[in-house]
């Protein structure tokens, strides 16, 4: 019977709910087409991650080797694709992610196989597979189609789909050698660095007002900082605040920065890039202020306002006598 | 150190109202302005940077017409040495034919170190620079936040997810994909852009690479493209802003975050 792989994401002995989320789209796809599910761990001490994932797939295939002990994507590549020659996996799905971003492109290369990243869907009809992914930044979705090939090489959105239940299967776990030897390290891992840290901690804020883009110029951000002080709410932003500087690393929210849980979001010119509505989807309640009607950002907020926030924040200032 | 980096120009989308063109297959760019994938401003900015601090040379590439020379011509402005454009005329060329063909050309030029943004702004595949890394069997890493070059090797930071990120020691010659904020890009005047265009940038043709039909064959094909579909979204508020800050005001009391 022809096998689904699904390459298992983890860091620091845990496993990324990445990894649940594709078992899960994987495991659905399996029952429709009766294929195998194998979840395919690289790493050195993972025992404890093989019992959720036996709970979760037909096959736990497991490669230990000292070299896996940190992600790297030169080892990573020539040991899947050692176990894609022996498995002949109709597909293999990865993460859109920072180990994904390194790993897919290179694998095809190795493989020859077709190659989509960050796909929202998997849609199969007739037995051929299309993927649904998204252009400009979100603005236009298409659908991706595949040259006819031995395999193919997917990599899936964070979010995109329910994480699995555990309890579905009770897999087999198979530990494996490498049959032909690997390359020589040519990256040498150093240390994890948390650049997150710092004086606040907006994961815990409960009225958290965002800004994005549409701030303009680094000197609104004043007016910004008094309007957030009257309002009693925490300061948090999009990554384009971050990227030129006009606020610390630890304020940003999404996939790269801290996910939020706020009672009341309020987003001032945030478009809503992916990343971002990743990180708040914990929120209770979105309010999006935005001039963009088409902004993404109004497909997630519960209340919207099409208007510059900049005509907005004196309106609320003069509410509040503030 | 000789840096080569890979640009690309793109349409600007920003607060922009796109359509889908005639074929369904992209967007309508009829109206749209071009400017310089946003990762690759960083990109730039990045090597031009190494090359004021260790010596040697930046070389920019990128595929496409005459009007993408346009990028040419700023990277040039901000510090590159050498310009190539590939011209790939009509033949339509999908991720893995663009980093193919960005191989076969890099090969021969001496180099120590190439950049390319992670992703481009159009597309968002993130897939060219390290496929580009694989042909040429370079050691890459990606979305990288920081990097010093240290003789043969580079120390370098990477995003990872959750506020982390990871500092590892990279052997040269080596590829790296660039994410936006490792730096702040120069501001390059329209004179600057103006004066860089006497430089020169070398013209390459598809022809010019002996590359068979099988590497430029596309791997994966776009279907259709469409606009997202309409959801019930939002609930919008509208009128002046002193009614919209009051309906604010209310929800905020509502849900227990302001007396």
């Amino acid at each position: 019977m022809k096998t689904l792989f699904v390459v298992v994401e983890h860091r620091q002995g845990a496993i990324r709910d990445i990894t649940f989320e594709m078992l899960g789209k994987a495991g659905e796809i399996c029952k429709t087409h009766n294929l195998q599910l194998t979840a395919v761990v690289l790493g050195w001490e993972v025992e404890s991650l093989l019992n959720p994932l036996s709970e979760r797939a037909d096959t736990v295939v497991v490669l230990k080797r000292e070299e896996f002990k940190q992600f790297d994507a030169d080892l990573y590549k020539e040991a899947l694709a050692q176990l894609i020659v022996e498995y002949q996996p109709w597909a293999t799905l990865m993460g859109q992610t920072s180990w994904g971003l390194d790993l897919a492109p290179c694998l095809a290369v190795k493989t020859g196989f077709p190659l989509a990243t960050d796909c929202l869907d998997l849609i199969i009809e007739n037995e051929r597979l299309t993927a649904l992914r998204q252009r400009y930044g979100g603005k236009i979705f298409t659908k991706v189609s595949f040259k006819e090939s031995l395999g193919i090489l997917l990599t899936i959105r964070p979010g995109a789909f329910p994480a699995d239940k555990p309890g579905t299967y009770s897999g087999q776990i198979i530990q494996k050698e490498l049959a032909a030897p690997l390359p020589q390290l040519r990256k040498k891992f150093l240390e994890y660095l948390d650049s997150g840290a710092g004086e606040i901690d907006i994961a815990q804020a409960d009225f958290l007002i965002s800004v994005g883009r549409g701030v303009g110029e680094e000197e609104n951000l004043t007016e910004i900082k008094e309007f957030v002080q009257a309002m009693g709410g925490t300061l948090s932003c999009s990554r384009p605040i971050v990227d030129k500087k006009w606020l610390p690393k630890y304020h940003q929210v999404g996939t790269s920065g801290k996910s939020v849980k706020p009672k009341v979001y309020l987003a001032l010119g945030i478009s809503g890039a992916f990343q971002h509505v990743a990180g708040i989807s914990g929120a209770g309640t979105v309010i999006a202020v935005n001039r963009d009607p088409k902004a993404p950002i109004f497909r997630v907020a519960q209340y919207g306002v099409v208007a510059d926030m900049f005509k907005i924040i004196p309106a609320l200032r003069e509410k509040l006598g503030a | 150190m000789d840096i080569i980096v890979c640009v690309k120009r793109v349409p600007f989308t920003q607060e922009v109202d796109l359509e889908i063109d005639a074929q369904k297959k992209d967007v309508d760019k009829e109206s749209l302005a071009f400017v310089m994938n946003d990762w690759d401003n960083y990109v730039i900015e990045e090597a031009v940077r190494i090359k004021e601090e260790l010596g040697g040379t930046v070389t920019a590439i990128t595929i496409g017409t005459e009007e993408d020379e346009e990028i040419l011509r700023r990277c040039l402005a901000i510090g590159a040495d050498k310009a190539i454009r590939l011209d790939a005329g009509t033949t339509e060329l999908d991720s893995f034919g663009i980093s193919k063909v960005l191989a076969q050309l890099i090969k021969g030029q001496p180099f120590d170190l190439i950049l390319t943004g992670v992703q481009a702004e159009d597309d968002n595949q993130g897939m060219v620079g390290i496929m580009l890394a694989e042909h040429l069997g370079l050691a890459h890493a990606a979305v990288v936040t920081g990097v010093e070059v240290k003789d043969k090797e580079a120390e370098i930071r990477c995003e990872l997810e959750d506020g982390l990120d990871e500092k590892s020691l990279l052997q040269l010659p080596a590829l790296l994909t660039i994410q936006t904020g490792i730096n702040e890009p120069r501001y390059v005047s329209i004179m600057g852009i103006k004066k860089a265009a006497k430089k020169g940038i070398v013209l390459m043709a598809l022809a010019d690479l002996n590359l068979t039909p099988e590497d430029l064959a596309p791997r994966t094909m776009i279907e259709e493209a469409f606009l997202p579909p309409e959801t019930e979204g939002a609930e919008m508020i509208s009128g002046e802003p002193a009614h919209i800050a009051e309906e604010i005001l209310r929800i905020l009391k509502e849900k227990g975050v302001r007396a």
